[in-house]
């Protein structure tokens, strides 16, 4: 097989794109990939200053690999969800990749305040993705608050996105399909822009960059993702790609085209997060906010754990 | 030999090409990157009987 670009041999083939590329072919190809993304949806430009949230895996290291190369202002910022040995080495990767590169990476440790993820499923109950989500939103605002940041990427991929998109459909979740774009605006002034720049770009070439780069990152899966519904959209997902090579990029880029606005409540309907927060500060639509709740729920249930237990009357 | 997606060792004779052996472990195009060497490997590749060969899956997610 031969390189579409330049007839050299091929070192992957990409079916969606009816192409074949060898390393030096792919890796141009990839960067100018995202970087359409980037300006076309308007994510941010050369005087933006970036907070990337980086989780060790693939996609969030290809990504501030390449906005790193593209000169773009980065910061890393790398939630450690206190998860044993898979937190460990998710953290190790963020780490050595920031010092290899010599860029400005921020870690927070859950553990340290005592909420590391195991223990918040420990204590509440609830599922652990969902708890994590809360968690992870909380600490990108705060972070980018904090450091000085006027928007926040993440490394959410095409692969992501299709199978979100599947499940929010499937279940008519109207509200996450209005939300559910590459660049997501924010609802309050302590807040900043959200943006997707790889959501047009598959986790097979994700993976590739990653390779070809020989980027080390975590290559296991979070332990607590195991059963989760995302990845059984995702193989149903893969079976269509297989018959169909196209079907996921046009599934994500048409609803973002011409279907996501079907969604968007008119902008006198939107809520606004109009209160603050009495624990944390941030906005908040009541008192607290989703993530102090979640902290104050913990803290009651660990303490009714540990309350004395009085001694039996006995006669 | 064959590294297979879930880091078990496995022997897989009579393939000559690598969408032979994804068709034998029954694993979609896409869904690993096929690894030997320092070199990924496109779908009509040849195999040699020599060949270490590394899958690793590209999926992740939660």
């Amino acid at each position: 097989m031969k390189c579409t670009r330049c007839k050299e041999p091929a070192e992957v083939k990409l079916r969606a794109h009816n192409s074949a590329f060898c390393r030096a072919c792919f890796l141009f190809f990839f960067q100018r990939r995202v970087g359409r993304a980037i300006e076309h949806e308007k994510m941010f430009d050369r005087s933006s200053r970036i907070l990337v949230a980086v989780s060790g895996g693939k996609d969030s290291l290809a990504l501030w690999d390449v906005l790193a190369s593209e000169g773009y202002q980065t910061v890393g910022f790398h939630l450690a969800l206190g998860i044993g040995g898979y937190s460990q080495r998710s953290r190790e990767r963020c780490e050595s990749f920031a010092e290899k590169h010599g860029l400005e990476l921020s870690v927070h440790a859950l553990a340290d305040e005592g909420l590391a993820i195991p223990e918040i499923v420990s204590a509440t109950r609830r599922p652990a993705c969902s708890a994590c989500g809360t968690i992870k939103r909380h600490y990108f605002d705060a972070a980018a608050l904090e450091l000085g940041c006027d928007v926040i990427a993440t490394g959410h991929n095409l692969d992501d996105e299709a199978a979100r998109l599947l499940g929010n459909v499937l279940h008519w979740q109207t509200e996450y399909l209005a939300r559910q774009k590459p660049v997501i605006q924010p609802r309050h002034e302590k807040f900043v822009r959200k943006v997707k720049p790889l959501y047009l770009t598959s986790e097979f070439e994700t993976a590739t960059y990653a390779f070809m780069k020989r980027i080390e990152y975590v290559v296991e899966e979070c332990p607590n993702a195991i059963g989760a519904s995302q990845l059984d959209y995702k193989a149903v997902l893969d079976r269509l790609e297989n018959t169909s090579p196209g079907t996921k990029v046009g599934f994500v880029r048409d609803f973002v085209v011409r279907g996501s606005r079907a969604f968007e409540a008119p902008a006198t309907e939107r809520a606004d997060t109009g209160g603050t927060c009495s624990g944390c500060g941030m906005p908040a639509f009541g008192t607290l906010c989703s993530f102090c709740s979640l902290r104050a729920e913990v803290d009651r249930k660990l303490a009714l754990r540990t309350r004395p237990v009085s001694p039996a009357v006995t006669e | 030999m064959c590294l297979n997606p879930q880091g078990r060792q496995l022997d897989v004779d009579g393939v000559s090409r690598v969408q032979d052996l994804l068709r034998r472990l029954d694993i979609l195009p896409g869904t690993v990157l096929v690894i030997r060497g320092d070199q990924l490997l496109t779908d009509d590749a040849r195999l040699d009987a020599s060949d270490e060969i590394e899958l690793r899956s590209v999926v992740s997610g939660g």
